[in-house]
């Protein structure tokens, strides 16, 4: 990802900055060192309908700015949930039973209407695109119409799955957070 | 060819935006002694007023004022010019006409003597056009550039205008638009090339002398000028001056084309901010508000309008007056509802 660190700039830059930036890549990093800079910099994401997440520490703060696609916003005007799975089996009981609920599950998603707008796998739920081969090909099939799927790295890094990560993209919490933030959550 | 200079680049903030902190100045004021129990002394620091003013004789009142700050446009004239106005705006909110003006300097020597020529006399054509002197100054070397005037101004017994006398029943009528903090902040920025001609930056150079006739012929109640404390923080100043309750309708407010549109893309000045948040606990917002619409009622102004509090049966014979003064711009945006100092902004 692009960095753009507009530390020590004097408003207005950094907003000119980042939108510079982001006429030149789809996803930035931007260091900030000023409050006021922070809050209009967020003001022209939003203006120019990107994801923000906001890292903060003390005075310090770090923007990941990332341009939605077309796609995402049909969904978000459709007014699809945001899936949360924290688990790679659907339900409390036996485990064989739990993993064949889970397959299922993820088959129906894609018949319901609207769709899902974003389904987040963490902790045992990053299983699920890596080991669960035929959860694996619905939701290659729910990008392809347009869902985001995203999984936590810090847990296929911790179940030692990043290598088998098949569909979908990696996330981070932040990202996470901003997520159960802005959208309708479904938690499993 | 040498670069063309750019003043803003040599200051942190710019305009009336660089005003000290309402919550800080008030602060420091407080630890001061100043001694001031003159009778003469009509408003004076207690008041939050624009100038103070001075009963020297009988049947005239002095009144005076000083104002400065950092470049808010990069050509020299102009912002020489738009200091100026912006000085003798002061005068002009309290229903007098000014007299004397003393240049107030601060500049960076390798800037080049030419530019601060041009600054000087962009003060001085606007001083000549409200019919006042330019009789003196003073000037000191400083990195970041500034300039403003000491105004003495004058006005007959009878006549002076406050802040504090707003009346239950009044309307609120401002004469320009707002936004030019937005404004100055996107002409920083980079994003207005043709400065000389934007409707904002035409505006900070217009005096604010020719309300003041039809004020005075119809008779307001009270009278200030939008500037640095954004449009709440000066009704507010209003309000708790006079003890009344103010409602702004946002719908009405006039407001720079461009200016909403730059507000939303975040090219909001520092001074919103902290109008915000010296003002938020004041302020009431009943039902949805636009964020940038809110955006531009804490923007600090520079050189803005005066907003003039004129009771029911008098607003539309000062409407025509201004409008036939060609005061275009000036609109109803509010009313005094009744007591107890308080804001409330509808849609």
């Amino acid at each position: 990802m692009k960095e753009l660190d507009v530390r020590g700039m004097i408003c207005p830059k950094p907003v000119i900055e980042t939108k510079k930036a982001l006429e030149k890549s789809d996803k930035l990093l931007v260091l900030l060192d000023d409050q006021v800079a922070k809050d209009n910099v967020m003001k022209l994401a939003k203006k120019l309908n990107c994801q923000v997440t906001l890292l903060e520490d003390g005075n310090e703060y770090q923007l990941t700015i990332k341009k939605t696609d077309m796609v995402v916003e049909k969904q978000d005007e459709s007014g699809g949930k945001v899936y949360f799975i924290s688990t790679d089996t659907l339900g409390k009981g036996e485990e064989e039973l739990g993993y064949a609920l889970m397959k299922g599950f993820v088959s129906t998603l894609l018949e319901i209407n609207p769709l899902p707008a974003k389904i987040i796998f963490i902790n045992s739920g990053v299983k699920i695109p890596t080991l669960n081969q035929q959860a694996q090909e619905h939701l290659q099939q729910l990008v392809e119409q347009g869902v985001e799927v995203v999984s936590c790295g810090a847990c296929l890094n911790y179940y030692g799955l990043t290598e088998k990560l098949e569909v979908g993209s990696i996330t981070n919490m932040y990202e996470i957070v901003e997520s159960l933030n802005t959208g309708e959550v479904v938690s499993l | 060819m040498k670069d063309k200079i750019k003043l803003t680049e040599y200051s942190k903030t710019s305009g009336c935006a660089a005003k000290m902190s309402p919550q800080a100045l008030s602060r420091v004021l407080h630890q001061v002694d100043f001694k001031s129990g003159d009778e003469r002394l009509l408003v004076g620091l207690d008041k939050s007023d624009d100038a103070i003013a001075y009963q020297f004789s009988d049947d005239k009142i002095l009144i005076q004022s000083v104002d400065f700050f950092t470049p808010i446009v990069d050509d020299p004239y102009l912002f020489g010019q738009i200091a100026a106005t912006n000085a003798l705006s002061d005068i002009y909110a309290m229903g007098g006409r000014p007299l004397l003006a003393m240049n107030v300097v601060g500049f960076r020597t390798c800037l080049g003597e030419k530019v601060l020529a041009e600054i000087l006399q962009g003060g001085a054509d606007k001083v000549a056009e409200a019919g006042a002197i330019i009789a003196g100054g003073h000037t000191i070397q400083d990195d970041e550039p500034k300039y403003g005037l000491s105004v003495t101004g004058v006005i007959e017994e009878g006549k002076l205008l406050t802040n504090s006398e707003a009346q239950a029943g009044d309307f609120l009528i401002l004469t320009k638009p707002l936004g030019m903090g937005v404004v100055a902040t996107a002409i920083k920025g980079g994003l207005i090339t043709n400065i000389k001609d934007h409707p904002a930056v035409k505006a900070m150079r217009t005096l604010n002398n020719k309300a003041v006739a039809p004020m005075q012929k119809i008779g307001v109640n009270a009278c200030t000028d939008v500037t640095g404390f954004g449009l709440l923080g000066h009704l507010w100043e209003m309000a708790k001056g006079s003890d009344v309750e103010i409602e702004i309708f946002s719908s009405e407010l006039p407001i720079f084309a461009d200016a909403l549109e730059y507000a939303e893309m975040g090219m909001i000045p520092e001074g919103a901010y902290s109008n915000k948040k010296h003002l938020e606990d004041k302020v009431t917002f009943i039902g949805e508000i636009k964020q940038n619409i809110v955006d531009i009622l804490f923007d600090p102004q520079t050189s803005g309008g005066l907003l003039i509090s004129v009771a029911g049966d008098k607003v539309a014979d000062l409407l025509i007056e201004l409008y036939a003064l060609g005061i275009d711009d000036a609109t109803v945006i509010g009313r005094v509802r009744g007591h107890g100092a308080k804001i409330k902004v509808s849609y």
